[in-house]
């Protein structure tokens, strides 16, 4: 029997507003089934993002949804948790929205590790505003800022997330559709911040200027570059060059944000 | 039993007020002359079951604020001039989605970082016209610790009832000077909250207008799921770009405003009845004004105080009745000259408009604004 999407999609809210090809839509069918395992009353789930075109995901998902200012998710979703600590909060939004503008909100979100679960759809462009670099898109690539190839380092996401403080991080690509679901929810049963990078494309901004003849190029780059963790540890480090590792790359058990804060309440009220 | 007198500084008084106001949530960021308001609140909040954060910046610190309203808790935020720059782009966001919060700007002088400790009026246009975008203000301006205490449960009542961010201004040397303060007692100052919707979940829309000029708010994790984003929307929180709904929406949100002036300004007047010379003054600098009037009709010169408490909307009425019954307004202010052009736009010649102006750091004093009047008489 084909999955049930629609009861999680708000009525008359497609066609979204993706490009044939784009990543970002396996990645909203992904969270819905995780959503789906982890058995969330959308009632009782928030799911805040910022701006771009992965942004735009909560709109389409029925649920308390939150689309904010460009970069900001993480910063407005810690106002909601705080608020509502008993609440799922969930943010979703691209590369440059998370780790740009919004870089400062997502490292200071991982030091708290407040119990956010926090997707992070990097296709390594900025795709809304048509294809300008972002701090993850590859040096030498071509993007509409970068006539002569792009002469800036990038990020390294999931290490970031992991330097910063965050207790779950794990990653994965828009091609592996049954790993999205499977790392989303683990992700929202860790209590603490949990980033799941997935790995995405951008035929219409990123592709076309970059050689990929057609979307199944793109996702034969996911699918052929992708490295499991498990498998990764039998590699030298030149067979991983420009590989993508997979899996969940680190977890650890740290006291979470809002339940600290509880104790601060104790305290100040004598208890 | 007698009510409860304790020594305030302002910024003390504000987070004391907030409490009172039902705030349960502040997210802020340091910066001189405001710190004080984050430092008590830090303490206070939790004793009452709230929560404060503080946050990596001003941004992050309005952007967990308007979260944590949108999550059904009264919030607010404090900062000074340039943090109150960085935070303008979601004070429009807290405008076009409607989300009820209260920001202090404990207002010091310069662009940049000027003069931290020193005392300014020079945010009052930035208060109007910092955020970008067509969009109502609502903003206060307290003289006193009692009445920064008042006024700062105003402006929460303000922000709940018309659903929108509403701005207190005071300036460094409100913000830092003790006053005593009495506590009201419970139930004694009105307190507001906003108003919930009446509509089952499946037929709630955040922005119907049919449900009044002001929507009913659900709050998130009650039962209600709903869309807000910062796009133009109708009314059931979606984007559109659709002309009528488009232009509808941006019209109301200032109509809401504009249509309820009566209920949102408020201005103290002292000895207007017969003056001939109006000084037009706010925060501290209407507490020289004062003294200023009480030295002039000592002298014979009729004098009179007007005090506008809520700064924006513009007090349009009384500045143009004030304009035609005296022959000169004085327009003291902590800045090279920013009301002036509203009461100057508002009195259309009717009489002579001066100002009196100070950015040196130091309080203007009765006798400067005494001469003033006295070159314009
Ligand atoms: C303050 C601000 N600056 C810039 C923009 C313009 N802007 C909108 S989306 C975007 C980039 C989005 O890229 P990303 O977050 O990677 O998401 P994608 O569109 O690729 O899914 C930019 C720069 C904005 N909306 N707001
Ligand atoms: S521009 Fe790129 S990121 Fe945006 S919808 Fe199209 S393919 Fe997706």
């Amino acid at each position: 029997m084909a999955y049930d999407y629609e009861k999680s999609i708000r009525p008359g809210k497609l066609p979204h507003i993706w490009c044939p090809g784009c990543g970002h839509g396996i990645i909203m069918k992904g969270l819905i089934r995780a959503m789906d395992t982890c058995e969330l009353d959308r009632t009782q789930t928030a799911i805040v993002s910022g701006i771009g075109c992965a942004s735009r995901l909560p709109g389409y998902l029925d649920a308390c949804t939150l689309h904010t200012a460009h970069g900001r998710a993480a910063a407005f979703a810690t106002g909601v948790k705080m608020a509502r600590p008993d609440m799922n909060v969930i943010v979703v939004g691209g590369d440059g929205d998370g780790t740009a503008i919004g870089g400062n909100h997502f490292i200071h979100a991982c030091r708290r590790n407040i119990d956010l679960t926090y997707i992070v759809m990097n296709n390594h462009i900025y795709g809304m505003t048509g294809g300008q670099f972002s701090p993850t898109t590859p040096t030498g690539a071509m993007a509409s800022t970068t006539p002569y190839g792009n002469p800036d380092p990038t990020f390294d996401i999931s290490k970031l997330a992991i330097g910063a403080g965050a207790t779950f991080v794990a990653r994965t690509t828009a091609y592996h559709a049954t790993q999205i679901d499977k790392l989303i929810a683990e992700g929202i049963r860790h209590k603490g911040m949990a980033v799941i990078e997935i790995i995405d494309d951008c035929p219409t901004t990123y592709g076309r200027r970059n050689k990929f003849r057609s979307v199944v190029d793109m996702m034969k780059r996911l699918k052929d570059n992708a490295v499991p963790v498990a498998a990764a540890s039998k590699m030298s480090p030149e067979q991983l060059e420009g590989k993508i590792l997979t899996g969940v790359l680190f977890k650890e058990e740290r006291p979470e944000y809002t339940a600290t804060y509880a104790e601060v309440i104790k305290k100040a009220q004598g208890a | 039993m007698a009510k409860k007198v304790a020594l305030l500084q302002g910024n003390d008084a504000c987070a004391q007020g907030a409490v009172y106001a039902g705030c349960k949530f502040f997210g802020g960021y340091p910066i001189t002359p405001s710190t004080e308001v984050a430092e008590v609140l830090s303490g206070e909040l939790p004793k009452v079951g709230g929560k404060f954060i503080q946050m990596e910046d001003e941004i992050a610190a309005i952007a967990s604020v308007i979260g944590a309203s949108l999550a059904g808790s009264k919030a607010l935020t404090a900062s000074s001039g340039p943090g109150i720059s960085l935070k303008q782009e979601l004070i429009g966001y807290a405008c076009i989605a409607e989300v009820p919060i209260v920001i202090v700007n404990v207002m010091r002088g310069g662009p940049s970082t000027g003069m931290p400790t020193g005392p300014g009026q020079s945010d009052v246009m930035q208060a109007k016209w910092g955020t970008h975008g067509d969009h109502a203000v609502i903003a206060v301006a307290p003289a006193s610790c009692q009445e920064i205490f008042e006024e700062t449960v105003r402006a929460f009542n303000l922000a709940e009832k018309y659903r929108m961010p509403v701005q207190i201004l005071y300036d460094e040397i409100v913000g830092h000077m003790r006053e005593p303060v009495t506590f009201p007692e419970p139930g004694e100052l009105e307190v507001i909250d906003r108003t919930a919707p009446t509509v089952g979940p499946e037929d709630y829309k955040p922005f119907d207008p049919s449900q009044g000029q002001v929507p009913p708010l659900a709050a998130y994790g009650s039962g209600y799921k709903f869309h807000v984003t910062g796009l133009n929307k109708a009314p059931d929180g979606f984007p559109t770009t659709k002309a009528e709904l488009v232009d509808a929406e941006e019209r109301r949100q200032i109509a809401k405003v504009m249509d309820n002036v009566a209920d949102i300004e408020k201005n103290e007047e002292y000895l207007t009845d017969d003056a001939e010379v109006i000084i037009w003054a706010f925060g501290s600098t209407s507490r020289s004004a004062r003294y200023a009037v009480n030295e002039l009709r000592k002298e014979g010169i009729k004098a009179g105080l007007f005090r506008p408490i809520t700064l924006w909307p513009f007090p349009e009425k009384r500045t143009a009745e004030l304009a035609q019954q005296a022959k000169a307004i004085v327009v003291p202010e902590l800045n090279l000259g920013q009301m002036i052009y509203e009461v100057d736009r508002v009195a259309k010649g009717a009489c002579a408009v001066a100002g009196v102006n100070r950015v040196d750091g130091e309080p203007i004093n009765p006798g400067q604004i005494m001469d003033r009047v006295k070159e314009v008489l």
